[in-house]
């Protein structure tokens, strides 16, 4: 992996896929940073590691019980007022299906 | 009294505000009014808070009464992604420039549930992606003690708050070294907890798996102070663990102190490693032991940290998308409105962690990288339970140099090398703390160099037992 070589149309596309447009002018400068970042992290391909020795730490995640946390309508209101759009107490969204 | 009201540390001010010495308003009024006055210079805040007179009139009366807690009255600095309910938490960043916080963290709730004050946010560097508060998108915050050097981060409006006296002690956050680095670069006591003992609930997450909550302080005493108000489990937070989570191991009188002299050979500058050395032969010489140990997957750690962090942050920062709260840029179509918004809300670093965040965990590349990054930190984690075998702590310096210069570090590696030996910790879970060990001196300017601990799984309290020994002092 250490052979790796970024190109400005790798980091176009990983840029569609984060739902970031990178600037044309900033695609060759970003590639080039990759491939250094990339070159240090490649390190990691010196290392030898044990086959499944994955040592799994003794916190687990835990699930609350499945009922009302909290009275309906507490946070409404602060919830609300932080929409960039909204009608009333809803969240006004563009239409995501089209027809054409 | 010598010290103005502002310099004081917590335990010197509780004290104080018992004997009726000052009270409340006036410890407020010295911390802001300093504040005001160097802010415009340090960046340190990126938001003054007005004085809150009910709280203040509440915690002089709590003092009046004899029972309050020791926090009480005492005015803190808050990091930017630590959210305090009705108040604006941007993790300095334009995406969440008129974010304001719909609810209290569970640390700020314990905070304010003990009386403490908040005289403002604190700048960072956006979403904590950094190491000097260059990334902030509000400007850097400026090390107080050299105002051309960084105060580093991410949490360095934190540190420089601190270091100035415009509060008397700070909350940071620590995903990579975020609250131990600045410690160790202004000056003072920074900690890391356990992941896990203290509630992520309500931090502007960057490394889920990584990230901790922890003090900034003047003295090791109130970094202990502050760590037992805000530890404790927390329905909200389910990665919390309780006190009986980890095994405890006893240490003894005196304490036995692992020393990886292979990570130490080089990188380090002379004066760093010098000061070093007598902290270390210091402690020696009032009875504990100094002990060679070996971590030799810890040369990786960086590397791991490099690919794991910015998975998790890809991952996280993903719902920064203008839908909901945030800057919310509009475009033709649905998918225009995130794209746009994220494209203008997010700086440069973000960008760049995100994008790497996304390569390491796409397909093809999940394998060599994450999955590979993953099953070293297992093994980084096996040799540090192994190292602790034969010592109680391991030292080493928190940063191999000084503060640095702004502009430094331009290119993204040598930022991330500031981090070193700081990371580890975090990719363990285990507690660490820097405590400062002496001065060196860089263009004719004294500056602060940290001695940095790490300690097993929920031995936290033994950081500040050896912090209180390298500090002198007696808690």
């Amino acid at each position: 992996m250490s052979n790796t070589k970024a190109t400005p149309e790798d980091v176009k596309r990983l840029g569609t896929l984060a739902r970031l447009d990178v600037a044309e002018g900033d695609l060759a400068r970003f590639a080039a940073e990759f491939d250094s970042i990339l070159a240090y992290v490649g390190k990691l391909d010196e290392l030898t590691l044990p086959k499944s020795d994955r040592n799994l730490s003794v916190v687990r995640n835990v699930l609350r019980a499945d009922e009302t946390p909290y009275e309906s309508g507490t946070w409404t209101e602060r919830i609300v007022e932080q929409f960039p759009v909204k009608e009333g107490n809803s969240l006004s969204v563009k239409k995501i299906i089209s027809h054409d | 009294m010598t010290k103005s009201l502002n310099e004081l540390s917590i335990i010197e001010a509780a004290s104080a505000l018992r004997a009726k010495e000052f009270s409340v308003r006036d410890l407020w009024d010295a911390c802001a009014n300093a504040a005001k006055e160097r802010n415009p210079e340090l960046n340190a805040f990126l938001e003054l808070f007005e004085a809150d007179d009910a709280a203040i009139e509440s915690a002089q009366k709590r003092i009046d009464s004899g029972h309050a807690p020791l926090l009480c009255g005492i005015p803190l600095a808050m990091k930017d992604n630590i959210l305090i309910e009705g108040k604006i938490a941007s993790a300095a960043s334009k995406m969440l420039a008129n974010y304001r916080a719909t609810y209290d963290a569970t640390v700020t709730k314990k905070l304010k549930e003990e009386g403490a004050l908040f005289v403002g946010r604190t700048n960072m560097d956006e979403f904590a992606m950094g190491s000097s508060t260059e990334h902030s998108a509000y400007g850097p915050a400026k090390n107080p003690l050299d105002t051309s050097r960084v105060p580093g981060g991410s949490s360095g409006g934190s540190s420089a708050a601190v270091a100035a006296n415009l509060a008397l002690a700070a909350l940071g956050t620590d995903t990579g070294g975020s609250i131990r680095q600045p410690a160790a670069h202004t000056g003072l006591v920074g900690m890391k907890p356990t992941y896990g003992a203290v509630s992520r609930s309500g931090l502007i997450a960057l490394g889920s798996s990584l990230d901790q909550a922890g003090p900034l302080t003047k003295s090791v005493a109130d970094a202990k102070l502050l760590y037992d108000v805000m530890k404790g489990s927390d329905p909200l937070d389910a990665t919390t663990i309780t006190s009986d989570t980890y095994t405890k191991k006893e240490a003894g009188a005196t304490l036995r102190i692992g020393v990886p002299r292979h990570l130490l050979a080089e990188g380090i500058d002379e004066d760093v490693a010098a000061q070093f050395e007598s902290t270390l032969a210091a402690l020696e010489a009032e009875g504990h032991t100094l002990i060679d140990v070996s971590l030799p997957t810890s040369g990786y750690a960086l590397p791991v940290y490099y690919v794991i962090m910015p998975a998790e942050a890809s991952a996280n920062l993903a719902r920064f998308d203008g839908v909901r709260y945030g800057l919310a840029e509009r475009g033709g179509t649905l998918l225009e409105d995130y794209v746009k918004s994220r494209t203008s809300g997010f700086g440069t670093e973000t960008i760049r962690r995100i994008l790497l965040g996304t390569f390491v965990l796409s397909s093809g590349y999940i394998d060599a990288y994450y999955r590979k990054a993953d099953q070293a930190r297992g093994v980084l984690r096996a040799e540090y339970d192994a190292a602790f075998e034969s010592c109680d702590v391991i030292a080493f310096p928190t940063t191999p140099s000084p503060a640095f210069k702004f502009g430094d570090k331009s290119d993204p590696v040598s930022m991330y090398l500031e981090d070193i030996f700081t990371v580890t910790a975090n990719l363990t879970g285990m507690p660490a703390i820097s405590v400062p060990m002496g001065n060196v001196e860089r263009d004719g300017v004294s500056l602060p160099t940290g001695i940095h601990f790490t300690a097993p799984l929920g031995a936290d309290d033994l950081l500040f037992r050896i912090g209180a020994l390298v500090t002198g002092e007696t808690l």
